[in-house]
């Protein structure tokens, strides 16, 4: 009984903090979806944590809880890729700005050079 | 094919026509060149790119040196982040820098020089080390070369200068060679070289699509030019003494870099 009410309250918590970071437009809504997601999850878990033992059985695995287990990790490993992937994107991404950057200051270093030309004649 | 690669942004071609920055200077630099000027020269615009990180050293000689050799071309210098002014360096050898605000490395330095060729209009790019490796009084042999095919590499090990490396980056050496040989349908010796020409098309592909990783820019490059139908070829060059910095010869990054050219070249060939 103990056990249930600590993961029913981690979960609770867990769901209080990404309405925060949602709220204070700290997490972008295409993660905070998963995330809430995720928490429901945890938490119907942590009051039901027998809910999964008859899917476990049905696929061969001795209690639900190994699946969870299982599945968290795989998840976990999901995330990290999905964020790997993120990074590449957003690295491609500073990569354009960088071009950018370094073609308008030649073009601005340009621009005052001929100012100072017309200036001086 | 090549509708899709010349596409671009729309407005490049005019703009660059309105800016006068480096095509100011050029009608004055080309009734100098033609009296002296190589047979398949005199009407192409040619950019030499140079990547350039903390080259501040050697770069000035570099460029004067070009100017000096080869007086129809303009020099480009992309500073890739350099924190010994090497752009001012450049700027005052008379060469136009790009500055970029931090190290992308090779390939994304050389992506803004296409970038910069394309919006400008050049018809041959050359890639060059800033270091003084490359000897331009090849550049006219590379230009001459180009009518013949899209990329031209200044090759080592093809008879010409005495350059030798040996054990695991050799291998890998061979390897590139044997594999984009058999893809170019002709003998390529020197796959990673840095010395290389390409023509108008490839320009505009390069300025949109470059390959960032480490021998990416050599291999995938090779690759691609030869997968969407272009010919590549090279010719023979002697590699000098570098005016600064000293060749990795540690066994453990030769072996990296075997591993390094292994991966490149099966990305390479499994991408689209």
């Amino acid at each position: 009984m103990n056990l249930t009410i600590l993961t029913g309250a981690t979960a609770l918590l867990f769901l209080g903090f990404i309405f925060e970071l949602v709220r204070r437009r700290r997490l972008r809504e295409k993660y905070a979806v998963l995330w809430i997601f995720v928490g429901v999850i945890v938490l119907g878990l942590g009051l039901y944590p027998r809910a999964l033992n008859r899917v476990a059985i049905a696929v061969g695995v001795a209690n639900g809880v190994s699946l969870v287990l299982f599945f968290g990790v795989m998840f976990l490993l999901l995330v990290c890729l999905h964020l790997s992937w993120e990074a590449s994107r957003l690295e491609d991404e500073t990569r354009v700005l960088a071009e950018e950057v370094a073609l308008l200051r030649l073009r601005m270093d340009e621009q005052s050079e001929r100012t100072e030309e017309r200036s001086a004649s | 094919m090549t509708e899709t690669l010349s596409v671009g942004e729309p407005g490049t071609g005019t703009h660059a026509a309105a800016s006068d920055g480096p095509a100011a200077s050029d009608p004055a630099a080309r009734p100098a060149a033609a009296p002296a000027e190589q047979p398949g020269t005199s009407t192409r615009r040619v950019l030499i790119i140079m990547p350039a990180w903390n080259e501040a050293e050697s770069i000035g000689g570099v460029i004067a040196e070009i100017e000096d050799a080869l007086p129809f071309v303009d020099v480009l210098v992309v500073d890739d982040g350099s924190t010994d002014g090497t752009a001012a360096v450049a700027h005052q050898a008379g060469a136009v820098a790009l500055k970029l605000p931090y190290n992308l490395g090779v390939g994304g330095a050389m992506r803004l020089g296409y970038k910069y060729a394309r919006d400008n209009d050049y018809d041959v790019a050359i890639q060059v080390d800033a270091d003084g490796q490359h000897d331009p009084g090849y550049v006219p042999k590379l230009i001459d070369a180009l009518s013949q095919s899209a990329l031209v590499i200044g090759a080592r090990f093809a008879g010409e200068g005495d350059y030798q490396v040996r054990g695991p980056r050799r291998w890998a050496m061979t390897m590139l060679s044997w594999v984009l040989s058999k893809l170019a349908h002709t003998r390529l010796t020197d796959t990673t070289s840095g010395f290389r020409a390409c023509n108008r098309e490839l320009i505009s592909l390069f300025a949109e699509w470059y390959p960032v990783e480490y021998l990416g820019d050599t291999v995938e490059t090779l690759v691609r030019t030869l997968r969407l139908g272009y010919r590549v070829n090279q010719i023979p060059v002697a590699m000098r003494r570098r005016q600064s910095g000293t060749p990795s010869q540690s066994p453990l990054k030769a072996m990296l870099y075997l591993g390094r050219a292994f991966l490149t070249l099966f990305l390479a060939l499994v991408r689209r």
